[in-house]
């Protein structure tokens, strides 16, 4: 049997973005730019594609700028309001674990004599308003926080964070990195105070190579990449007809069901993390739960409610109602990531133990000397030294199926002894 | 455009009643090589190889396939002129300055050799004589017989051979001419550029390659086989032998003493190798060990793995600094394939402190802990080895 869990990696290419992306290559796939009928064919394509996003995000046409995925998004938003707002500010805010195509733009940015303020995150994996704000001075021009963690799909309250940053300074820009989160959630920029967001196609069954950046009006953007002035000046070269046309094709299809899919992996997610709990020394990770404490106190009775950020199946096999809250807690996070740390198993061997019988996942986390990407994400919200490279994540798609889910279950649960037992002395 | 390169071999022209069979095996190389590229020509005569090139040959392709071949120390492009009497000399001499130099302002002097030992003029007559048409044809030539900015060589045989520039081969002597051997192939830096010294001496090279899933990866695995298949191209052919290690060490590492765990390891790494050295046909190990570099590479560890050996074991880079090897792994282009970050099955288990100083009787000691099983697996591991024909 094959399970594949890596679906915040890259997803199947969805029917719909299938079939209509074959039409725009082999019948109609003029360049939007041509004055003649196979160009105003192609551009119809890319108008149309606008017109879906734009109603999706309840904003207008223009305000989205096609781009060539996640990662030009993100530099998009990031030089390009830097460079135009540069007479009103250097200072730029974000925070401790974002993506390495928003961290290393801001490392360049931070070269060419900008200044940026890395926000801590709390160890419920999610970034605190009242922290960010504090961050905020008069001179920051751009605050950028993601809406959802790819590593630990902890979820961010954006209206709360673009809310307290605007109280300190009403001119910031608050840019969101959406990728991991939209079409999942549906997203009303206006309504969240977003004024940019990075959106990339993969992610929800659509084509690799593909994403946009949403620009609201007004907001002042230099271009970063010139020629010959295609989607205003905006963003330069030949529109990827294929790609953008698929990309608004599996749109429509996600938030047409995205209710029945949500649920649904809310349903996985839950049933998975369960699963996982009921293994020793297993902790999955992010997922917010209060543990109540009653102490007596001369005869007051005081309730404490503690947070913590992971549950462990300690806290499961003590705690009171530990299902309801589990279930409550997990609803409070992205529903297609899964963080898991399997003590003793490194990560890397662990992947290869389930690629072996089919299961497909991603290392939460690398961060052993020989390899390349050091991940900042598990160490931001402080988990345990033990666990930084034990740690694999898993992701959903409403593809998948119950049974991938006990099966990978079962798989880990069966390999997990024998691995445990060779760890590194 | 050259219609012709002229193949100089130093080593093997100093054979004696040999030298036949390596000149044979330096055609043969030469032929394989230039084979993929086009319909060319390879043919002997006087102590010399010329290669014909095809009429639509690529220049730049060429030059680079002749300077992966073991046993040429030079080749120059020459140009040919169908017949030897003189005045066809001393056109072609004109004609070859005319066309295949830019400048014509430069200091030269000529060189001469005679296949045909009857020429009507010695080789000082030719090249003076050469010289005074060359001189009469372009007035901005100089004689300077000490230092020339161009050494213009004519050889006289069947044909004449006009060339003056001539580029240096990697030396060594032919691949196929001193046999086989077994190259133990890591995913680092130091055994591929072992496989290619080897070569170098003339060596055919197959390899093995200890994979252990799920600890190494498929990554690690393609690794190797791209690294192959950058030596193969000095090499020839690769039979690459991928064995599955990943019982043995688990064994090992919870049978054994940890700190002993590479040496023993390393030890039936050996074995294994030598075992699949008899069933192909090398007649040694090849190894890209370096005293001292790691703990399995003391002058005592050494001794230690070689003890289970009964073939010669070759270690090329035994008293290399790690600098000298990265410099030809650059050179041969293995450096940057050898430093991609996957893990390799040497490193996962190793121990904090690792014995420097194993005593043989010690580690044969911890090795009999492991007799119940330990042939079985083996066994398992040379019967289940993956073959793959590593061709460049």
């Amino acid at each position: 049997m094959e399970a594949y869990l890596d679906n915040a990696a890259t997803t199947k290419l969805c029917k719909e973005a299938f079939e209509v992306m074959q039409k725009t290559m082999l019948e109609d796939f003029g360049n939007p730019s041509s004055l003649h009928l196979k160009g105003v064919k192609a551009s119809e394509y890319v108008k149309n594609a606008r017109k879906i996003i734009a109603r999706e995000l309840k904003c207008q046409e223009k305000e989205i700028i096609f781009t060539s995925g996640g990662t030009e998004s993100n530099n998009m938003a990031l030089i390009g309001t830097a460079l135009a707002n540069k007479r009103s500010g250097k200072h730029i805010v974000s925070t401790r674990y974002e993506h390495a195509s928003l961290y290393n733009p801001l490392l360049f940015l931070e070269q060419q004599g900008f200044e940026v303020t890395f926000v801590e995150v709390e160890r419920d994996g999610r970034v605190s308003p009242e922290r960010l704000a504090e961050a905020v001075r008069n001179d920051t021009i751009l605050v950028s926080v993601m809406y959802v963690n790819n590593e630990i799909g902890s979820l961010n309250d954006i209206s709360a964070l673009s809310d307290a940053v605007k109280n300190v300074n009403p001119n910031v820009i608050f840019h969101c990195d959406a990728i991991q989160a939209f079409p999942k959630f549906k997203i009303i920029p206006k309504k969240q105070g977003i004024d940019m967001m990075s959106v990339s196609s993969h992610k929800f069954g659509g084509p690799k190579g593909c994403g946009f950046l949403y620009v609201r009006d007004r907001v002042k953007l230099s271009p970063i990449i010139f020629g010959g002035g295609q989607q205003n000046g905006m963003r330069s070269g030949t529109e990827n007809v294929g790609g953008i046309t698929g990309m608004a094709a599996a749109l429509e299809a996600y938030s047409l069901n995205r209710t029945d899919y949500v649920d649904r992996m809310y349903e996985l997610k839950t049933r998975f993390v369960k699963e996982m709990l009921k293994i020793d020394g297993v902790v999955v990770n992010a997922i917010p739960c209060r543990k109540e404490t009653t102490t007596e106190h001369n005869g007051d009775s005081e309730n404490k409610t503690e947070q913590n950020h992971c549950f462990e199946n300690e806290i499961c096999k003590s705690g009171i109602n530990q299902n309801s809250d589990l279930e409550a807690g997990i609803r409070e996070t992205a529903p297609h990531i899964i963080s898991v740390s399997f003590p003793k198993a490194k990560s890397e061997v662990f992947l290869h133990v389930l690629e072996m019988k089919g299961i497909y996942c991603s290392s939460g986390s690398a961060c052993s000397s020989n390899h390349p990407a050091i991940s900042g994400t598990l160490k931001a919200i402080g988990v345990a030294d033990e666990y930084l490279d034990t740690t694999l994540r898993f992701s959903l798609s409403p593809e998948t199926t119950q049974e991938e889910i006990d099966y990978a279950a079962a798989v880990i649960r069966e390999q997990l002894p024998t691995y445990m037992r060779f760890f590194k002395k | 455009m050259y219609k012709c390169f002229l193949i100089k071999y130093s080593e093997i022209g100093l054979k004696g009643k040999n030298r036949n069979y390596f000149e044979g095996c330096l055609v043969t190389r030469i032929k394989n090589v230039l084979g993929k590229l086009g319909d060319y020509g390879v043919y002997r005569e006087q102590g010399r190889v010329f290669v014909e090139c095809p009429e639509d040959y690529d220049y730049d392709d060429t030059v680079e396939a002749l300077g992966t071949i073991f046993g040429i120390s030079g080749y120059a492009p020459v140009f040919v002129v169908e017949q030897t009497d003189w005045d066809s000399v001393a056109k072609g001499v004109c004609d070859y300055v005319r066309d295949y130099f830019d400048s014509h302002s430069f200091t030269f002097k000529v060189f001469c050799k005679r296949g045909d030992k009857s020429y009507f003029k010695t080789s000082p007559e030719i090249c003076a004589d050469a010289g005074e048409v060359l001189l009469n044809a372009f007035p901005d030539l100089k004689v300077d017989v000490h230092n020339p900015d161009v050494k213009l060589t004519v050889e006289i045989r069947n044909k004449t051979y006009i060339y003056s520039d001539c580029l240096p081969g990697p030396g060594g002597m032919p691949v196929g001419c001193n046999g086989r051997a077994m190259l133990l192939l890591s995913g680092g830096i130091d055994s591929p550029v072992a496989g290619y010294m080897i070569a170098k001496r003339g060596v055919s090279v197959d390899a093995v390659y200890f994979h252990a899933p799920p600890y190494t990866s498929e990554r690690a695995k393609q690794k190797v086989v791209d690294l192959a298949r950058i030596i193969s191209r000095y090499t020839g052919p690769i039979n690459l032998n991928i064995v599955n290690f990943t019982e043995i060490q688990m064994y090992i590492y919870e049978t054994c003493p940890h700190e002993q765990l590479t040496i023993i390891m390393r030890r039936y790494m050996m074995r294994i190798a030598e075992i699949l050295a008899n069933r192909g046909d090398s007649i040694a190990l090849v190894t890209g060990e370096s005293i001292g570099q790691v703990a399995s590479q003391t002058v005592q560890s050494l001794t230690c793995t070689n003890a289970v050996c009964d073939m010669p074991v070759f270690r090329p880079l035994i008293a290399f600094d790690k600098e000298d090897i990265v410099k030809i792994s650059e050179k041969i282009g293995t450096y940057e394939t050898s430093v991609l970050p996957y893990e390799d099955c040497c490193t996962i288990f190793v121990a904090k402190h690792p014995v420097t100083k194993p005593i043989l009787h010690i580690i044969e000691h911890s090795e009999k802990l492991l007799e119940e099983k330990i042939d079985e697996m083996v066994k398992t591991a040379v019967d289940t080895r993956e073959v793959i024909r590593i061709k460049d």
